[in-house]
């Protein structure tokens, strides 16, 4: 079994879960197969280097650190001609990357300066003798693709929340790598990143979502949402399309078939309805939890546990009641 | 302004979808067909562009089976001046074969700006416009929610996980667009029976092999049935319970 490339996505100079997600995916790979070592691309500005052996934690073998101040912030051109690069030299049949907005802009673009197939949002990978194997949701999640790579390399991102994470340590050898490319002159520039309130996580990383619907009736009752967001402590705010278009949150916080597709291990919908479309986004959450008060509401049919009431009744009292049952636990 | 937008026809997504007998097809008949939603977004960047530019054109290109002049000609019926049908009979999922067709038709049509979806509802892979940009050599912005163009650059938003980009970009260039940009507008009669006399040319294509190949289709693990627990702040506690002994998420 050869060795596998993953790559290691990184905002404001952390490792991001996704990051460390496709690691583990790619480890899991590797010792299904038989055997082989997993390589970690770790791409950043100066300093990125101090996270590199966390991603030994993970599985990595090697970790490839690229640090130069052109990655400061996501440089699109740069780091795909780096990471592809990588790919092609050195032989790896497989590079893994992370279904993050950041990694469904990137990989496709390693792809294509590889020339290889590609394949985002995958939720199991595994490899066999001729081809790479994927599972993939198709048409918003009616329907689940299994679908074979053939040829190589292959690149497929992650579903972020597809991979559990687990320790299986071990002490990666660190390896120094320049960029291909001036990443000064690249012609894609990214001038600016704004990070929501930190106050919570974001979509992409957090094991609970706490989501809001209409139900809320404005923007100012969010707040129960983002309160119950905070109250579990490692929880991200998401919202539908009702929301996002009525503008009460941003566009990135919604979640379903035009929206973010989430697999969180609790998604609390709250006054939502249970769309469609909205159900595409996060019927693949592990447990789901639904407050609204018509008991007919389509919601309930996905719910691993309803409530029939007025948000504005049962939510201080969830809020109340997590913060303690938090506070009980630690 | 010379804009060329290029759309897929999808099934329409709140219908039943069914596995042909062979299992590495959806069944397709009786099925109802429209325009990627993302694809209606960037047809109307597009016509917004051109408006506001006061001239250009606005290309409307899909790749697939006969029956994707129909989404060619809604488009039409928007305001876009033309269609180019890339005859196929049928688009394998990998995005490497779509990309390389479109590719071969775009270049040389000094298009200034070249708009895809951000990612087909179908397929949802999301990689046609990133490849596309690669094999004409042009920059790429991919989840393009908001965007401003003047004097031959532009801006533009992209929206992360809980954050927001800014990226600028010289033109011409390749552009994906995400929601939020704007919301497409509905054909006018007008517009649906000026669409019936614009040009739409009609190329076979020969598509590359997929690397990409089917193994089987199947229906997703069903949701246990949803349960109720309770009414009001009085089903708390009884909730938090449930997460914490039989979830285990609290
Ligand atoms: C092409 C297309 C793409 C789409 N993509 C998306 C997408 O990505 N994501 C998405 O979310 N939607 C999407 N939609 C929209 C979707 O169809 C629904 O319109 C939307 O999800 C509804 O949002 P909602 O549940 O917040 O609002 P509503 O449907 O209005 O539901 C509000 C719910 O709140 C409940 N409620 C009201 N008051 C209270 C109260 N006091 N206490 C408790 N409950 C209360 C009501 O009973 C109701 O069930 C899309 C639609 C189309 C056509
Ligand atoms: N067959 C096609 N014809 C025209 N455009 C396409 C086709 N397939 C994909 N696209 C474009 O590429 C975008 C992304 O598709 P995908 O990479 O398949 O998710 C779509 O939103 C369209 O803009």
């Amino acid at each position: 079994m050869p060795n596998l490339l993953a790559f290691v996505e990184t905002r404001a100079g952390a490792i991001r879960k996704a990051g460390l997600e496709a690691v583990t995916a790619a480890r899991g790979c590797v010792d299904a197969a038989g055997g082989g070592e997993v390589h970690a691309l770790l791409v950043g500005a100066p300093g990125i280097a101090a996270r590199a052996e966390s991603l030994g934690e993970h599985g990595a073998d090697v970790v490839i650190v690229v640090e130069h101040a052109g990655f400061e912030r996501y440089n699109p051109e740069a780091t795909a001609a780096l990471a592809a690069e990588r790919i092609g030299s050195g032989g790896y049949p497989l590079g893994v990357f992370s279904s993050t907005a950041q990694g469904r802009d990137l990989a496709p673009r390693v792809a294509a300066a590889l020339d290889a197939a590609i394949v985002t949002d995958a939720t199991t990978l595994t490899i066999e003798q001729d081809a790479v194997v994927v599972t993939h949701p198709i048409d918003t999640g009616k329907l689940i693709a299994i679908w074979a790579i053939r040829g190589t390399p292959a690149i497929v991102a992650m579903r972020p929340g597809a991979v559990l994470l687990a320790p299986q340590p071990r002490t990666a050898r660190i390896e120094r790598a320049q960029p291909v490319s001036d990443p000064a002159s690249a012609r894609v520039v990214t001038t600016e990143l704004t990070v929501g309130d930190s106050a919570t996580m974001d979509l992409g990383d957090a094991p609970v979502i706490v989501s809001g619907g209409r139900g809320l009736k404005s923007a100012e009752n969010f707040r129960l949402v983002e309160d119950l967001a905070a109250a579990f402590g490692n929880a991200a705010v998401g919202a539908t399309r009702a929301v996002t278009d009525d503008g009460w949150r941003p566009h990135s916080d919604q979640i379903g078939q035009t929206g973010r597709l989430v697999s969180p291990d609790l998604y609390v919908a709250v006054g939502i309805s249970g769309a469609i479309q909205h159900l595409a986004g996060m019927r693949t959450s592990k447990t789901i939890v639904a407050i609204n008060k018509d008991r007919e509401a389509p919601i309930f049919k996905v719910a691993d546990y309803g409530i029939v009431g007025d948000v504005f009744e049962v939510m201080p009292a969830l809020i109340a009641a997590v913060r303690a049952a938090r506070a009980a636990s630690t | 302004m010379k804009i060329a937008v290029c759309i897929k026809r999808v099934p329409v997504m709140d219908q039943r979808l069914a596995i042909a007998a062979d299992g590495i097809a959806i069944v397709e008949s009786g099925l109802k067909f429209d325009v990627n939603d993302f694809d209606l977004w960037a047809v109307e960047a597009g016509l917004q562009l051109k408006e506001k530019a006061g001239q250009g054109e606005v290309v409307v290109i899909s790749l697939g089976p006969d029956a994707v002049q129909e989404q060619i000609r809604k488009a039409l019926s928007m305001g876009a001046d033309r269609g180019i049908h890339l005859q196929a009979a049928a688009v394998p999922p990998d995005a490497r074969v779509a990309a390389r067709a479109l590719a071969d038709e775009l270049k040389g049509g000094a298009y200034d700006l070249i708009l895809f979806g951000r990612i087909a509802v179908d397929v949802s892979n999301g990689a046609t416009g990133a490849i596309v940009a690669h094999l004409l050599g042009l920059p790429c912005v991919t989840a393009v929610s908001k965007l401003e163009i003047t004097g031959g650059r532009g801006r533009a938003r992209r929206e992360l996980e809980g954050a927001q980009e800014t990226v600028e970009f010289p033109l011409p260039a390749v552009l994906t667009i995400d929601e939020g940009l704007n919301r497409e507008r509905l054909p006018s009669l007008k517009g649906i029976m000026a669409a019936k006399k614009k040009p739409l040319d009609v190329k076979p294509t020969t598509l590359t092999e997929s690397r990409v190949v089917v193994r089987r289709l199947q229906m997703p693990p069903e949701r246990s049935a949803g349960r109720i627990i309770g009414e009001g702040a009085a089903a708390v506690p009884e909730l938090v319970r449930l997460l914490q002994t039989e979830a285990k998420v609290l």
